[in-house]
């Protein structure tokens, strides 16, 4: 029978911890008592993509969704609404009276986003290969099979402007020619989910919530390469991802999409997965083919690039899970289609991982050509604490930051690395202005130091003395010449280092320069903090006319560093003091200051 | 698994996600289920309703809910909205309920008798 209502679950990593496993067995129990199983169904699907607002469940026909679900909040939800028709206002990502206005997809959060990656996450089960059948799964490759010959494929994906998504933007179809042309077999194809930067999950929500997309992807790439073998790269810190991409491979190979002769044709493919250990390293194509081959994890240079030399000195085709999961769109819906979303040079959408001071912080799709405003103040719903935009930081360690002046700049490859970043592989950091930019750049740079695998000089010992540099600023002890020397040590390393982590680990350091070079020099030459976050450039004071002497501070202080007799101004000791805060926490009248 | 088998396997597993696609359904079939609906037997009338619609494969139909509506006297209430006109019908029944949706839904003819 048909369902007269469906409870879409969100299933991804966000919401998984924090609880909506434990949410839809509940709800399924009290669909289940209270008799109407056979008219309401409860789906597991993935990243629905506002993850902060989680656990979020979706209910349709009406579209409402429900954000920040608690396992008590699952008896209302059932009475009221599934059982009485009732929405249940209070937990609404957006007040309506009427049944039209409540539908989420009107929110402002969902609004300004174009969903062709992500349009089955968040919708169907992952886990079911039917649920992706239903939304046009495989179509894309049994059209391709039916009557397209790979040349035909290649330069459909050529025509559309697709270019690599993993964060270097090289055409996609183009390196398919090339694998296409390259002499030697067998040849392989080649997914990359080893995703890594920090506070980055594309390809992770991907391949939770539409595992098959990412498949069917590569099948069309299989075809057009004249490839019989896959290989799926994931991290072993995505145990989800990995679950149900095995499930998705299981399943696929059950249908006949995966094995020999795929849709009773000529045409065989085999997809294996393999997990990495937790280098941000392999992300580099070489590097990661290294580590599939079961060899150490480490890049070796180029040319000879992959689609020549790649798998066993074989051509290998190696795209991103994000490039993969546009080709079945592409191929259904032509290359005038996927041209009309996006620039001329930057075609197609992107996803972001939005987070850091925005409002509404999770998982976006937006077409390429946005403005940095939009993103902020209109899906991010602007800053938090109605605080003021300093900087957004994109492409993660390997970007740089945009700033209040490229707020306005449409979001292309071009012009992004114009300004000195790069789009990357899709991460997005909001700064407000409680933000330390100099931090920041160490923050960055620490993470590629201790990532680097030590192959080449420039990154093993480059970044090393780069960082050194950053922590003498940050605490205090930074010379006039350190800011010129970290500018000369990045433009080295970036022309030297021999893959793609060492050239790109200087980019932070070298546009919060170009960008911030009063907040450094301030560091350098005052010895202060703007942002008053680097904790031996701040100073904790009790302004002495403001305290009502209560005491409370003194009595957080975990180190004894404050005295005073009560009802009389009390005093921090600054040699005792850790800079912890928590006397600014406690003071009631806000007679506590950071200098 | 053929080209073919694959094509004729969506057609069957599509409606499913029909629901989801959040697009304006030509009909929506409202049941009142207050606590005077459902006490004179909306939820019968909603299965019959269900029932009905799926066994005539009807896509571009919705079964809703809705709370009280006030008109408890005429208890179970359904509501018929087409884009031409919506009709309220009162003390349907699950029988009742099927005819509404044969008559009116499918061939255009309200049942007069039952609007309130």
């Amino acid at each position: 029978m048909v369902k007269r209502a469906h409870v879409l679950v969100c299933m991804g990593a966000g919401c998984v911890s924090a609880g909506s496993e434990l949410i839809k067995e509940k709800l399924e129990k009290e669909i289940k008592e209270k008799g109407i199983d056979v008219e309401v169904k409860v789906i597991g699907t993935g990243c629905m993509g506002p993850c902060e607002k989680g656990p979020l469940i979706m209910v349709y026909p009406e579209g409402a969704l429900y954000q920040k679900v608690s396992l008590d909040d699952v008896d209302l939800i059932v009475e009221e609404h599934l059982l009485k028709g009732r929405v249940v206002r209070r937990l609404l990502a957006k007040e309506g009276v009427k049944l039209e206005e409540i539908a989420a997809r009107e929110i402002p959060f969902f609004a300004k986003q174009e969903k062709i990656v992500l349009a089955n996450c968040g919708v169907i089960d992952p886990e079911n290969i039917e649920e992706y059948i239903a939304a046009d799964g495989y179509e894309a490759l049994a059209k391709v099979l039916e009557g397209m010959s790979p040349e035909e494929v290649i330069s459909i994906i050529e025509k559309s402007g697709l270019r690599g998504r993993g964060g270097a933007g090289f055409p996609t179809g183009l390196k398919w020619k090339f694998v296409r042309a390259a002499k030697g077999s067998p040849k392989y194809v080649v997914c990359n989910g080893d995703e890594g930067d920090p506070g980055a999950f594309m390809d992770r929500a991907v391949l939770e919530g539409d595992p098959h997309a990412v498949l069917e992807g590569m099948l069309i790439a299989a075809y057009a390469v004249g490839a019989e073998q896959g290989y799926i790269y994931v991290r072993a810190e995505y145990p989800l991802a990995i679950k149900r991409l095995q499930n998705a491979i299981e399943q696929a190979k059950k249908y006949g999409f995966l094995g020999k002769n795929i849709l009773d044709t000529d045409f065989s493919f085999d997809v294996e997965l393999r997990i990495g250990a937790g280098a941000f390293v392999c992300g580099e194509e070489t590097a990661l083919l290294a580590s599939i081959e079961g060899r150490r994890g480490m890049p070796r240079s180029k040319p000879p690039f992959p689609a020549t030399h790649g798998l066993w000195g074989k051509p290998t085709l190696i795209n991103n899970v994000e490039t993969y999961a546009n080709i079945r769109h592409i191929i259904l819906k032509g290359a005038d289609w996927f041209r009309s979303f996006g620039t001329e040079q930057s075609t197609g959408t992107k996803v972001f991982a939005l987070s850091g001071k925005v409002k509404n912080t999770g998982l976006i799709e937006v077409p390429m050509g946005i403005t940095l405003r939009e993103i902020v103040f209109d899906i991010g719903g602007g800053i938090i604490d109605d605080g003021k935009f300093k900087a957004a930081q994109i492409g993660g360690p390997s970007g740089g930051c945009l700033t209040r002046e490229h707020l306005d700049l449409p979001l292309t490859y071009e012009s992004v690395k114009e300004a000195g970043a790069i789009i990357g592989s899709g991460g997005l950091i909001v700064l407000d202005e409680n933000t330390c930019m100099v931090e920041l750049a160490r923050y960055f740079l620490e993470f590629c130091q201790l990532e680097s695998c030590g192959k080449c000089i420039p990154c093993r010992v480059g970044t090393k003395r780069m960082l050194e540099i950053l922590e003498r600023i940050t605490q205090g002890a930074g010379r006039m010449e350190d800011i010129q020397e970290l500018e000369r040590l990045g433009k080295w390393i970036q022309q030297t280092a021999l893959c793609g982590l060492g050239q790109t680990a200087p980019n932070p350091v070298l546009s919060t320069v170009r960008y911030f070079k009063d907040e450094y020099e301030a560091h350098v030459i005052d010895k202060k903090c703007p942002a008053k976050v680097c904790v031996a450039l701040i100073r904790y004071r009790i302004l002495a006319e403001k305290c009502i002497g209560c005491g409370r501070c003194a009595k957080v202080c975990p180190v004894k560093a404050i005295t005073g007799e009560i009802r009389k101004p009390h005093v921090i000791n600054p040699e005792i003091c850790i800079k912890c805060g928590e006397c600014k926490k406690a003071c009631p009248v806000n007679a506590i200051i950071v200098e | 698994m053929k080209i073919e088998e694959l094509r004729k396997l969506r057609e069957k597993v599509r409606e499913e996600l029909k629901l989801r696609e959040g697009v304006e359904p030509r009909v929506k079939i409202i049941v009142s289920m207050g606590t005077s609906g459902i006490a004179a037997g909306a939820r019968e009338v909603l299965k019959a309703l269900l029932d009905e619609v799926s066994k005539r494969g009807l896509k571009d139909v919705v079964v809703l809910q809705t709370g009280e509506k006030g008109l408890a006297s005429a208890e179970p209430l359904v509501e018929v909205v087409t884009p031409e006109a919506s009709v309220t019908y009162g003390r349907v029944t699950p029988d009742v309920a099927r005819r509404i949706v044969v008559e009116h839904v499918i061939n255009g003819r309200i049942l007069s008798e039952y609007v309130v």
